[in-house]
């Protein structure tokens, strides 16, 4: 952790050497935020909610998957790079260090621009919580929280298959953007109301869908049981098998000998 | 003339040998075009007389959106670009008797051309067999058709145009990657990239529409769906040429300045 830290602060001092094209970075990713905010706020223009959600509730979902996206972006952007550091051969210093492999990947980048993004959903965040009715008892700060915490270990979790897919083919494979940038943009609106199929895919093979529709189900009142609360803890078994596969890749790696 | 046909041809078939990283592509793209629809879909259950368009042309919308996605991307550049201006590799280019303006615009064009050809197909193919509201309809007639066509072309021109223009202002900050993104972004909502132009507010909505962010996806999309018609459709085509004409007019202007000025760092 102290290593951690000070990779950290590396990272910091690094990207502040060039402070305009920081800024720009940080405002584009805070303009891209917008963007999807806006396209929400303009819809909900011209209607009262969607599939029985008020605005408030899926500003509740556009600000949760906001701010997980770009946290596992800011911390996880060594796995989302990954073949470029398999292709350069970066990745056999990586191996004679003494070191879990894993914790290097993740020192290796930390995007703070990514924080622009951040910052947006933050503040979507606060505009909703007190408008959204829900009444904040420690129960439901408590199912926000996992669904913070767990979403951005679940897009994380997806990076990482990314990297141990790229053990094999050496290049990103980029229909899994449709799962973390899809997951993030399509995410803006309640899971469930993209209707059954999408729903039961997002449940039980990648569990985007318990970290967004089932807490918030459970946050706005519409469904009482604590099990629903809970779901966000669940999806973290997802991990499992998502570091399964980087082990098995890890096991298969031949060095591009540059 | 012969020049820009040989770097066109050049581009053309040097694009279309990614033909991995295009069927790549296309499962996302995929995704996200049936992933909007299913969104649109539950705000028209909510309400079906809220919206400007009717549920059907806004799929048409989106399936042709996705089909045809690189020819007004706003995010796509040729890198190569960069690195020349700012590597000073730009000095060769310059040595060369063409007009530098015309052969980055072919080169982009070109680019553009190739990279939606090789993803247009499948797109379009899936979409016209899908179950009833989620297909993609022709339009009502052939004219239509063809006016579309006419129009993507004019969209082409003038996304090229823009993307021109952050070209040349690498020349002056030599770093570009600030106007990119902020272009990228922000160019791409008010394009419609993100929900169609007509959904916006209606002052936001008249000043985007006479706006160069209006002219690009904007129209074919509107004129494929059949939203526009008549003396709009007229306004909005006349607004693309005005609009190529200006902003090729203004990117040579523009890039004559920044030649007079350039200064090639180190040999």
């Amino acid at each position: 952790m102290k290593l951690y830290m000070k990779y950290f602060s590396m990272h910091i001092q690094s990207q502040m050497q060039y402070k305009t094209s920081f800024f720009f970075a940080f405002l584009g990713q805070f303009m891209v935020a917008f963007g999807t905010f806006l396209s929400i706020q303009f819809m909900f223009n011209r209607i009262e909610g969607v599939a029985g959600f008020s605005y408030e509730e899926v500003l509740i979902c556009v600000a949760v998957l906001g701010m997980a996206f770009s946290a596992s972006e800011w911390i996880g952007r060594g796995f989302d790079r990954f073949p470029s550091l398999l292709g350069n051969g970066g990745f056999d210093r990586v191996l004679v260090r003494p070191r879990n492999e894993i914790f290097q990947v993740l020192a290796s980048q930390v995007d703070f621009s990514r924080l622009g993004r951040f910052i947006q959903s933050v503040a979507v965040l606060a505009y909703a919580l007190p408008r959204s009715g829900v009444d904040w008892t420690w129960d439901k700060v408590l199912t926000l929280s996992l669904m913070l915490v767990c979403g951005t270990l679940l897009f994380c979790g997806l990076y990482v298959v990314y990297a141990g897919i790229s053990f094999f083919t050496l290049e990103g494979l980029e229909i899994l953007n449709a799962l973390t940038h899809g997951g993030r943009e399509h995410g803006r609106l309640p899971f469930g109301v993209y209707g059954e199929g999408v729903l039961k895919f997002l449940t039980y093979v990648v569990p985007l869908a318990l970290v967004q529709y089932y807490p918030l189900l459970y946050l706005v009142g519409r469904e009482e049981s604590v099990t629903y609360a809970l779901t966000p803890a669940v999806a973290l078994l997802f991990l499992l098998p998502c570091y399964a596969l980087f082990r098995f890749g890890l096991r298969h790696y031949k060095s591009t000998g540059s | 003339m012969n020049a820009y046909k040989a770097i066109f041809r050049i581009q053309f078939t040097n694009s279309l040998q990614y033909r991995a990283a295009a069927l790549a592509g296309l499962g996302t793209q995929f995704v996200w075009g049936f992933m909007y629809v299913l969104a649109f879909r539950a705000f028209y259950a909510s309400n079906p007389a809220a919206f400007p368009m009717t549920f059907e042309q806004t799929v048409s919308y989106i399936w042709i959106q996705q089909a045809f996605l690189a020819l007004y991307a706003l995010w796509a550049y040729d890198y190569g670009i960069f690195d020349s201006i700012e590597s000073g590799q730009i000095s060769y280019e310059l040595a060369r008797p063409l007009n530098l303006y015309n052969r980055w615009f072919t080169q982009a064009v070109s680019n553009r051309m190739a990279r939606a050809l090789l993803r247009c197909a499948p797109i379009l193919l899936v979409a016209f067999v899908l179950p009833a509201p989620f297909r993609l309809v022709l339009p009502a007639d052939a004219v239509q058709l063809g006016i579309f066509f006419v129009s993507l072309l004019l969209a082409t021109g003038v996304t090229a145009g823009i993307v021109m223009l952050v070209y040349v202002s690498a020349f002056s900050t030599l770093n570009a990657g600030g106007t990119r993104m902020v272009l990228s972004s922000a160019g791409e909502f008010l394009a419609g990239g993100y929900i169609p132009v007509p959904f916006f507010p209606e002052g936001l909505r008249r000043v985007v529409e006479l706006s160069p962010f209006g002219a690009m996806q904007n129209t074919p999309l509107l004129i494929y769906s059949g939203y526009l018609t008549d003396s709009a459709l007229v306004q909005a085509l006349a607004l693309q040429v005005f609009w190529l004409a200006a902003l090729v007019l203004a990117g040579r202007l523009l890039m004559k300045r920044a030649l007079g000025r350039v200064i090639v760092q180190g040999g």
